[in-house]
């Protein structure tokens, strides 16, 4: 018998303990807590920059658009109703747009084909790290608010889609403020030709001051409400409950 | 044998911001290679996805890690792309936190930013007014020739460093070490991560056309970060070199021991 321990299984043993307890450091309410104050920190000077009223996205031209627009996220919505509505073409599905409103909407996709478009090139920036440049076309979403009579309580708009995602219901939500903002659309084309499937047809939403996981797929339904707190885990939406990611998504 | 004089080096507020400064770029460095990991591929231009061309890749096939760069590929299992059972582009020991979370390390790097800026901010003007900028840091004129130069890199080279009277000043390699870290590395860092941000490219669109779109600006980024992990590296050796008691004493309380004129005095001192 040699050596008990061996060079290689000290490293291992000893790069194991480290590890615990950086993750011991990391896992702490107390650091959470601070990590917290950053995350406001920097919501609050983009806002005091001035992107928190309406300075633009940037634009790009035709000839910079991403050869391939990469599908990811949620590919094709599972269950019976989705199925049914590419079947028909969407003719059946309506867009619901309801809570603090003066008139709840339910709009068919020929009526919001009908409505003010806005056409803009704008990238989309996963939080991961990559970016694909597309052109959206839809109709902006201030319109659809103001047609349903926004309520001045409403602080929230939240977005109900068709998908689910490792089982969970897709959801997301935007402020009052970004919801309004001239580049926030429901688009229903991308490079000019009608969302597919997994780019999520019928309709999904851009908000482009802000990161790809706020970019709702297969929207079915917005809703404007005073509050995140009663809806699936309360941080307003998928990802912010089931994977820490910020709500505000705007670096 | 006497002992050579000890002499007050290092005024409190560069001491300050050097160990809060390196708490902040450690954090930033291991957070950000975590936040690497979510998308390990680089590209030059506004947009890049996977569809599109990278210029550098650091992945793995199964339990063979590699590290694509400009179509070269390396193989680096055990470091980078495959480790420790790990396949990650950078293994667990050097990321925070250790285990894939993109969130975690988002939070710890968006946070330790504000350190990072805000010091580097306060270091500035301290450094300007203080004029330890134009005493210690900018070189002098004979200093900065060429032929002088030439001469402090083969003294480098060769690991002879400034002894005696000689090393109380910074010596030309090092200032431009340390000018680089704080007059191009650290603000390029900040600028480079302003514009990968949508928010700040709609508030700040000059951000975009000084690095030449989003993915230009990450790629920069990473290069960056790159010359600042490579700077303390060599930072840590000459510390080890020039004798880490003495070095580490200087940058803790201020008082540094000018080393003898003959290296052989240190043996007795």
């Amino acid at each position: 018998m040699t050596a008990l321990v061996s060079r290689r299984n000290l490293l291992i043993g000893g790069s194991g303990l480290l590890l615990a307890g950086c993750d011991r450091i990391t896992a702490s309410p107390t650091v959470q807590g601070v990590m917290a104050i950053g995350e406001k920190a920097t919501r609050s000077t983009g806002r005091w920059l001035g992107a928190g009223g309406d300075a633009l996205a940037p634009e790009f031209s035709r000839a910079d658009l991403s050869p391939v627009f990469r599908v990811n996220g949620s590919v094709h919505p599972a269950g019976a109703d989705y199925a049914a509505h590419v079947a028909a073409g969407f003719a059946d599905w309506r867009l619901v747009v309801d809570g603090l409103v003066a008139t709840p909407l339910a709009m068919s996709l020929a009526q919001l084909l009908a409505a003010p478009q806005r056409t803009q090139i704008t990238r989309h920036d996963c939080v991961e790290g990559w970016s694909a440049i597309g052109e959206w076309t839809g109709v902006p979403l201030g319109l659809l608010l103001r047609h349903a009579g926004l309520s001045s309580r409403a602080r929230y708009v939240v977005f109900h889609c068709a998908d689910t995602l490792m089982g969970k219901p897709y959801y997301e939500s935007i402020d009052v403020a970004e919801a309004l903002h001239p580049q926030t659309i429901l688009a229903h084309q991308l490079n000019r030709t009608p969302l597919s499937i997994g780019h999520g047809a019928p309709l999904r939403l851009r908000v482009e001051r802000q990161l790809g996981y706020k970019q709702a797929k297969y929207v079915m339904r917005v809703q404007a409400v005073d509050s995140l707190a009663g809806f699936y885990g309360g941080k307003g939406g998928f990802w912010e409950d089931n994977h820490d990611y910020q709500w505000y998504a705007g670096i | 044998m006497t002992k050579t004089p000890l002499i007050y080096r290092t005024r409190l507020p560069i001491r300050l911001w050097h160990w809060t400064n390196a708490l902040a770029l450690f954090i930033m460095l291991m957070s950000g290679m975590m936040i690497f990991n979510a998308h390990p591929r680089l590209y030059w231009g506004a947009f890049g996805a996977n569809p599109d061309q990278a210029w550098l890749e650091i992945g793995n096939h199964g339990p063979h890690g590699f590290l694509t760069l400009a179509g070269v590929t390396i193989p680096t299992t055990g470091v980078l792309g495959y480790a420790t059972g790990s396949d990650t582009a950078f293994p667990p020991l050097v990321t925070i936190p250790t285990h894939y979370s993109l969130a975690t390390a988002r939070e710890w790097h968006f946070a330790f930013a504000w350190v990072l800026a805000i010091g580097w901010f306060l270091f500035g003007i301290y450094a300007i007014i203080s004029k330890h900028l134009w005493r210690d840091l900018m070189l002098r004129r004979e200093e900065a020739r060429l032929a002088s130069l030439w001469h402090d890199i083969k003294e480098h080279a060769r690991l002879r460093l400034p002894r005696g009277e000689a090393a109380r000043h910074y010596n030309p390699l090092q200032k431009l070490a340390y000018l680089g870290v704080l007059g191009a590395g650290i603000p390029l860092m900040i600028l480079t991560g302003l514009a990968m941000s949508p928010l700040m490219d709609a508030a700040w669109p000059w951000l975009l056309v000084l690095f030449h779109g989003r993915q230009s600006a990450r790629s920069l980024h990473f290069i960056c970060a790159s010359g600042l992990a490579l700077f303390i590296v060599v930072h840590l050796a000459m510390v080890v070199l020039a004798g880490p008691i003495n070095e580490l004493r200087s940058m803790i309380t201020g008082w540094y021991r000018l080393p003898p004129e003959h290296p052989a005095a240190e043996d007795a001192a």
